[in-house]
């Protein structure tokens, strides 16, 4: 009796070892599939590193890019998993050529005079000297516009954007009102830009998770954070002549204008990096470098852009 | 002891003169009896100018807002949201001319309660469809019940706007239970529904002291109840500015400032509506000189109550004339605004303020010029605290269209806003034209209870 209950004991130890095994082998191939995919063999060899430190090469196909595979599942409300986005502006290299403003709307299917980023001429006394002024939504960390949104419409996400849902705004404006900086647009539905928005309904929003054509909801600078997830800079920083934005991550502690990266840290210390309106309590997530020997002298706008109504 | 109260109650009614209420019933039951051609007229003006401003809604919600509405994105908020908390403010007058009066035992308030109660109710439903005009997507409305959020201060604006109107409307309705059973008993040759309404809404009203007594009783609850949430809706509808960054609404003082504004404007208010009742439906008799004597009074010291938290909204700030009020304070008292702002100050203000301190303004010609004029001002007064601020943000506007720099209302705008004005008009007309606008038995009850105040009044 005895000796029959002990085999049965092993005989389904055994069993569960063995269904342990199979899942083991199943879950491999299960991971494979999810790294590879339908990807078929490209023959391009590209050298990766290993964790113990040997560089190997491998097929191109092999190499999964993690940043694509987290934005497969990226939750428009919650953000990308690991990131902090942040945003350095260095005033001393401003120039005003404008590239930034025309990059976004191109980018965002946006006809002037609607500007994401707008370029303002600042003097903060009279004798002070006057230099050229890149403002963005400044994604605050205690954001006063998703405080009021009576319908959640406007969020805050884990990674530091302030986004918007646009099929869930319901217009109200009172975000507008909040925002001290101006931030924020609403679509009135200018007939120029429902035309443009219709004509390129294909190509737009193509880097964005807010939709900007919604007409009868307010839109903005939202960092075009599925751009980032694919490590492709925002068109601000990439247009511009002067490398005047840098954008990056601040738990990676580095900010890039596309050519030079600077370590965060140390690039504000070094240059007294500040926020617009510290005194609000908004905890933007903007810096300013101060416009100090500067690359340009300041010269004044000649021309007007956006006068046509 | 309750007893008591029923046999005196009883007793109450039993002295009363019959044939002082058979006249006085009549006088009040008139407007109901007969409407004559200038009334016809003047219902189908308003309801012309109301369908006026359904269409020019129409056309708002089907063409682009940006062509049929000067709103850009600096002046977001135009004068759908100034006649918003204008009809908020509005709406106050049920809470002081009905409910504090009647509390702190004012007798004169009887005529008035009902006039006050009405146009209440009528305001804070036009303010309710001000916020819809101004909505980016109307069509999303019911968002606001499937998302909303309680942390944003327009649900706790909706929150309390729905119970005050709630609360309004059966403070309207309960006292006019014996007033249906009246119009059921009396009116004659009305149509076959309408008796049946009044049927209906006098709920079984047969006048004993039982049911006196639960109607006594629910009034008066309603009563309490009904100023806390007066004052709730009109500080929270200030919040709805104050809880911004916003320079020009950063204020702790918003919502005292807010309130005691719409109680100047409570006070004008009745005073033009009762003027114009007692003229066109002549009931001269119970809306007397007396009310305007005391009204114009009220309007004395309301005018110095606001007057006091103005100065402490603009010219503290002005002392110190910080960066940040700078720009939008100079603006208003020297700049693009200052016409219109000292204006403002002048007819909303100073005038109601003074001049009915002499007691031959407190006749009521001069005291309804003095009050149409507040209620004017009133009405600017929200445009100036809501809109001019808008073009002063923290950061300078730049190189925008014309349009973007200066708002002036459109054309739809305005129809918009006449006809809100419109229906509240048409509200409180209709509502007179089906039930008497001054309850009957209050005042009959107040000839008795008050006698000193009105009848020996000098």
């Amino acid at each position: 009796m005895k000796e029959e209950k002990e085999e049965s004991n092993r005989r389904n130890f055994l069993k569960l070892g063995l269904l342990a095994g199979t899942a083991t082998i199943a879950g491999f191939g299960l991971k494979n599939k999810i790294f590879a995919g339908d990807i078929e063999e490209t023959g391009e060899k590209v050298k990766v590193l290993t964790t113990d430190g040997r560089v190997v090469e491998v097929d191109s196909s092999m190499v999964a890019h993690p940043s694509e595979a987290k934005l497969a599942q990226f939750n428009v409300r919650e953000g990308i998993p690991g990131k902090k986005f942040i945003m350095v502006i260095d005033l001393a290299r401003c120039a005003n050529a404008r590239k930034c403003v025309e990059g976004c709307q191109s980018m965002h299917g946006m006809l002037p005079p609607i500007e994401y980023i707008k370029v303002k001429k600042m003097q903060d006394s009279d004798l002070g000297a006057p230099y050229w002024f890149p403002q963005t939504c400044y994604q605050c960390d205690n954001p006063p516009c998703t405080k009021v949104c009576p319908v959640d419409a406007t969020f805050k996400r884990s990674d530091g954007i302030v986004g918007i849902d646009s099929d869930r705004c319901i217009g109200c404006k009172f975000c507008m009102a909040a925002c001290p900086y101006s931030a924020r647009t609403f679509n009135f539905g200018r007939p120029e830009q429902k035309e443009f928005s219709e004509k390129h309904n294909a190509d737009k929003d193509k880097c964005c998770a807010t939709k900007s054509s919604t007409e009868g909801t307010v839109s903005k600078c939202d960092f075009c954070p599925e751009s980032s997830a694919k490590g492709i800079l925002p068109s601000c920083v990439s247009e511009c002549p002067n490398g005047t934005i840098f954008f990056g991550d601040e738990l990676e502690d580095a900010v890039t204008n596309g050519e030079e990266t600077f370590r965060l840290s140390e690039l504000l210390k070094k240059r007294a990096g500040y926020r617009q309106f510290e005194e609000l309590g908004t905890k933007p997530r903007v810096y300013y470098l101060p416009p100090v020997e500067r690359n340009f002298p300041f010269e004044e706008a000649t021309e007007v852009h956006n006068q046509v109504e | 002891m309750s007893e008591k109260i029923i046999n005196e109650e009883k007793t109450t009614y039993e002295t009363f003169t019959q044939e002082e209420y058979m006249v006085m019933k009549g006088d009040l039951l008139r407007p109901v009896q007969h409407i004559g051609k200038w009334g016809k007229i003047w219902i189908g003006f308003l309801i012309a100018v109301c369908l006026a401003g359904v269409y020019a809604y129409y056309i708002q919600e089907t063409k682009s807002k940006y062509v049929t509405v000067s709103l850009r994105d600096y002046t977001m908020w135009g004068v759908y949201i100034s006649n918003f908390v204008f009809f908020v403010a509005l709406s106050l007058i049920g809470v002081l001319m009905s409910a504090v009066l009647k509390l702190t035992h004012f007798e004169w308030y009887r005529p008035l309660s009902r006039i006050a109660e009405v146009i209440a109710v009528a305001a804070i439903m036009l303010a309710g469809v001000s916020i819809v005009a101004a909505m980016g997507r109307p069509d999303r409305l019911h968002y606001l019940l499937l998302h909303g959020r309680i942390q944003s201060p327009i649900v706790w604006d909706i929150i309390v706007i729905l119970t005050y109107v709630t609360t309004s409307i059966i403070l309207l309705f309960i006292p006019m239970i014996p007033s249906m059973s009246t119009c059921k008993n009396h009116l004659t040759g009305k149509p076959k529904w309408q008796m049946k309404m009044y049927d209906i809404l006098s709920f079984g009203w047969e006048g004993t002291p039982a049911q006196w007594k639960s109607l006594k009783k629910s009034v008066k609850i309603l009563t309490v109840l009904v100023i806390p949430l007066g004052v709730s809706i009109h500080t929270v509808t200030a919040w709805l500015f104050a809880t911004t960054l916003r320079s020009e609404w950063d204020s702790t003082n918003f919502g005292a400032y807010f309130v005691s504004g719409a109680f100047l404007l409570g006070v004008a208010g009745m005073i033009v509506a009762i003027s114009v009742i007692r003229k066109t439906y002549k009931l001269e008799n119970y809306l007397t000189p007396m009310h305007f004597d005391k009204l114009g009074r009220a309007l004395v010291m309301m005018s110095f109550i606001y007057i006091y938290f103005n100065i402490n909204e603009y010219l503290v700030p002005a002392y110190k004339m910080s960066g940040l009020h700078a720009n939008h304070l100079i603006n208003l008292f020297v700049g693009e605004e200052a016409l219109f702002y000292w204006s403002v100050v002048l007819f909303g203000m100073v005038i109601p303020a003074t001049l009915p301190l002499i007691p031959a303004v407190r006749k009521p010609l001069p005291l309804t010029i003095i009050a149409f004029g507040v209620v004017i001002a009133a009405w600017f007064k929200r445009y100036l605290i809501v809109i001019p601020g808008l073009a002063h943000p923290y950061l300078p506007i730049q190189d925008v269209p014309a349009s973007w720099k200066h708002y002036t209302p459109s054309l739809i705008e305005m129809t918009i806003v006449a006809a809100t004005f419109a229906a509240m008009l048409l509200i409180v007309t209709i509502f007179s034209r089906f039930f008497p606008i001054i309850s009957v038995w209050e005042v009959a009850e107040g000839k008795l209870e008050g006698k000193d105040e009105i009848i020996n009044y000098k």
